[in-house]
């Protein structure tokens, strides 16, 4: 009855542009296999979450005690926290949060899960990670020229990003920084472009898209906002540089720096804060996005239970992604912004928690009554969900202009953006790893690891950023290099302490993960091709994928991607590409 | 096709109302037409999905680029708007400059370009009539007379070169009339304006002089047409865009 992939015969073969590659430049460097460019994808993120993370790691340590000398690296000096800060900030969000869930997973298993044989253009593709990699070299060179990274945050305000004269780290550092934003989005436009092409052209018969995996939508509609948020950071970029170097004034106004009047007039640092967030806030989005979609398919495949409302899953997506570019100003109510634009970016930003509720609430709604099967990827996808409910409860704090104001330059703010869009992106990731290892490297992942490092994991995180909520209403300021001699935070030391040992735990057991991965990778036992029992077309294929995914037989979609527990049919999940009907009770 | 419906009517008797689970879609017939349908993978020999695929990445590609002018452009109205504290007298002044266009000069370029716009469509026009005759011509013994092979993409070129010069020329008249990059924010915006559009129009013309190269190499007509289609339609655009900066640089001074 059932008779997938039986209809190889009856529809043209999809001819694959190019061949397998045999020689070893083209097969694993440059690749034109969407599989081999989201895995070069994941593992540019992967080094760069470890850059990242190491950099927090000295600032938690500088934190608490500043005076310490470091083996290696020496006193932390404050502008050198101000450069871990902004780089930590910067390879977080651009290099781990943007590449890893869209880049990687997205380019790995799109055109799989839509029965596509590869991206809509193989060439752009490997174009766009290889401008991702020369972005992430620049950006890291920053590091290692005179005055060392910039000391400007990611969000690169002016005046201070647009005067090589206001640091150490502003000279050639912040140049680096900026050429390196620039290049990524040069870089993620071309992704941008390839998904929504592939989405919108290379679905196989009978994948409506109301059929494609709420993971094809999250990548669609993040690759959506990509496209018109980057080239707005572009543009704000290449004017940046022109104040810097060739003396315009977009940005900068009349400023005085040490006794001396630099040359620029009349800019607008205001300006560049519109035309940042107006990228900024979408890239909050583009980062969390693509894990709400693994998490809607791991919940619900895990729970045994169609996703609880799919169009309604779609039209959250969607609503989150436009809201998403009609809220910028939130990030601005500290610049003395009229209250009538605060009062309605407030609406808009609150207006935001309706998508949210729904994606939430339809989360638990799929997990409720399901036969829970409590692995690995379920334990992180289940993981997203809380993370997104605690650090999402504290946006309408923020989004009320009155409480931002007092809370906005404190810890509070690192504590909630951390939850969100940090770690629980991160989890997104995390699940995905665990999820679709078995189909990228044909072996399972330890499951025994695997929780240890899910529950250290999950309390780490929760440990080191739920205090800074208290932190931040106490009144610690976020961004101070130092802190420990004011008399009023005395008594929040002691937290401060704590965070920091919870960082240490946290960061270190990151080790499990990547240890369980490489060893997996070699040593883990053989993954059948659907171990998870899952629906959609990535498991109806060989592990790993042939070169053309699908091996010369392009499949045929019947159903939507979410069929358990269907009564009458033989097993508790029917995929994507069965045929078959099955009589109702 | 025809195997495709056999397929669902024989594997099992006949559902009334196949609803499942909530929220998943149940089991539907399939929808042929729904998805790619017969789409063959990239690369698929088939030309026209080809060029369809390569016109939507365009026109996807256009949003971005657009989005880049829609940003200078709100820089450009929100930095026209501001005032500027004066230094002297501590009062505020307006700091943007009414700038002296080169206005012939200008109207020169865009008839430059407006012309090469319709080139380019003669080119576009030309080898879509050749792409599509292709396949008759390549019959043994079939002959359909003398296409015409007029060189429209060469004349677009040179037209594209003739209008990037023009531009070159208006910058450097700008300069003598004293307006630099960093003399006032309008003259700034003036040239990141015409810039980032002389940027956009060098990497059609790079595409173009790639068409005409592969064309020397004998590459498949049907390969070439796609890269000229799809150029030409960006060039159109590009003409727009610049009839676009020079209403906004003419009349909002």
């Amino acid at each position: 009855m059932v008779a997938q992939d039986a209809h190889d015969d009856s529809h043209r073969h999809a001819v694959h542009a190019h061949a397998a590659p045999t020689s070893f430049i083209r097969k694993y460097i440059f690749s034109l296999d969407h599989k081999v460019i989201g895995l070069q994808y994941y593992f540019l993120a992967l080094t760069a979450v470890f850059v990242g993370m190491f950099l927090s790691l000295l600032m938690r340590i500088h934190m608490v005690w500043p005076g310490a000398v470091l083996p290696l690296i020496g006193e932390i000096k404050p502008e050198t926290y101000l450069s871990l800060l902004t780089m930590h900030g910067t390879i977080m969000v651009f290099f781990v949060l943007t590449t890893a869930p869209q880049g990687g997973f997205g380019n790995y298993f799109l055109p799989i899960q839509i029965g596509a044989p590869d991206m809509a253009f193989p060439v752009l593709n490997m174009l766009s990670f290889w401008t991702t990699f020369i972005a992430f070299v620049v950006i890291l060179a920053a590091f290692f020229v005179t005055g060392g990274a910039p000391l400007h945050g990611w969000t690169g305000y002016a005046p201070l990003s647009a005067l090589p004269s206001a640091g150490p780290g502003q000279q050639l550092g912040a140049d680096l920084w900026i050429t390196s934003i620039a290049i990524f989005c040069v870089a993620s436009l071309m992704g941008a472009l390839n998904f929504i092409t592939t989405v919108l052209d290379l679905r196989a018969k009978g994948m409506t898209m109301m059929r494609m995996p709420l993971t094809v939508w999250s990548w669609f509609i993040t690759a959506i906002l990509g496209l018109l948020a980057f080239g707005v950071l572009l543009s704000a970029g290449i004017l940046l540089l022109l104040d810097r170097n060739l003396g315009t004034s977009f940005y900068v106004p009349l400023v005085v720096v040490n006794g001396q009047i630099m040359g620029h007039k009349g800019g607008s640092p205001l300006l560049w804060q519109h035309l940042f967030w107006f990228f900024g806030h979408p890239e909050v989005y583009i980062a969390i996005l693509p894990g709400m979609g693994v998490a809607s398919q791991l919940l619900s495949t895990f729970s045994r239970k169609p996703i609880f409302g799919y169009k309604a899953m779609v039209y959250a997506l969607m609503g989150i992604g436009f809201l998403g570019f009609m809220v910028w100003g939130h990030h601005m109510f500290m610049s003395g912004m009229s209250p009538y634009s605060a009062f309605a970016f407030s609406i808009m930003t609150m207006a935001i928690g309706v998508p949210s509720a729904i994606k939430t609430f339809n989360w638990l709604g799929t997990i409720r009554g399901g036969r829970v099967r409590f692995q690995t990827p379920m334990l992180y996808a289940i993981g997203f969900v809380s993370l997104f409910v605690s650090g999402g409860l504290s946006g309408p704090f923020l989004a009320q202009p009155v409480l931002d104001i007092p809370l906005h330059d404190t810890a509070f703010v690192v504590g909630h953006f951390h939850l969100i869009m940090g770690v629980a992106a991160i989890f997104g990731m995390f699940a995905g790893t665990y999820y679709w290892f078995p189909k990228m490297f044909g072996r399972m992942m330890d499951e025994k690891w695997g929780r240890v490092h899910f529950f250290l994991t999950l309390a780490g995180t929760y440990a080191i950023f739920m205090p800074m909520h208290y932190l931040g209403m106490a009144g610690q300021p976020r961004r101070y290099s130092q802190f420990t001699e004011l008399a009023y935070l005395q008594h929040l030391i002691p937290l401060n302490k704590f965070i920091t040992y919870a960082a240490i735990l946290t960061i270190s057991a990151q080790f499990i993960f990547v240890i369980n991965l490489f060893w997996s990778m070699f040593k883990g036992p053989k993954a059948s091709d659907n171990p998870w029992e899952a629906t959609t077309l990535e498991w109806t294929t060989a592990t790993p994928p042939p070169h053309d995914n699908f091996g010369g037989k392009t499949p045929v979609v019947y159903r939507g991607p979410y069929e358990y527990s269907v009564p009458g049919a033989p097993k508790d999940y029917v995929m994507q590409n069965d045929p078959a009907t099955y009589p109702t009770h | 096709m025809a195997t495709f419906s056999s397929t669902v009517t024989t594997t099992d008797p006949v559902v009334k109302d196949p609803k499942t689970g909530r929220g998943s879609g149940g089991t539907r017939p399939p929808v042929p037409g729904g998805g790619g349908g017969d789409r063959g993978g990239n690369g698929s020999s088939d030309h026209g999905e080809r060029l369809r695929r390569t016109r939507l990445g365009l026109i996807v590609g256009l949003v971005a680029s657009t989005m880049v002018f829609v940003s200078f452009t709100s820089v450009y109205v929100m930095r026209r708007g501001l005032p500027t504290l004066d230094d002297r007298t501590g009062g505020y002044v307006r700091d943007w400059l009414q700038v002296s266009l080169p206005t012939t000069l200008l109207l020169v370029n865009t008839f430059l370009l407006l012309l090469s716009s319709i080139t380019v469509e003669l080119a576009r026009r030309q080898i879509t009539r050749q792409a599509a005759l292709a396949p008759v011509r390549s019959i043994p013994g079939v002959s359909i007379g003398k296409e015409p092979n007029f060189p429209w993409l060469g004349i677009t070129v040179v037209l594209g070169l003739a209008f990037l010069t023009g531009q070159w020329m208006a910058w450097r008249e700008l300069g003598n009339r004293g307006f630099y990059l960093a003399t006032s924010p309008s003259s700034s915006m003036i040239y990141v304006l015409t810039g980032a559009h002389a940027l956009h129009l060098a990497g059609g013309l790079l595409v173009l002089l790639y068409a005409g190269a592969t064309a020397l190499r004998h590459k498949a007509v049907e390969d070439r047409r796609i890269v000229v289609d799809v150029t030409a339609w960006y060039w159109h655009f590009m003409a727009l865009v610049w009839l676009y900066i020079f209403a906004l640089l003419e009349f909002v001074r």
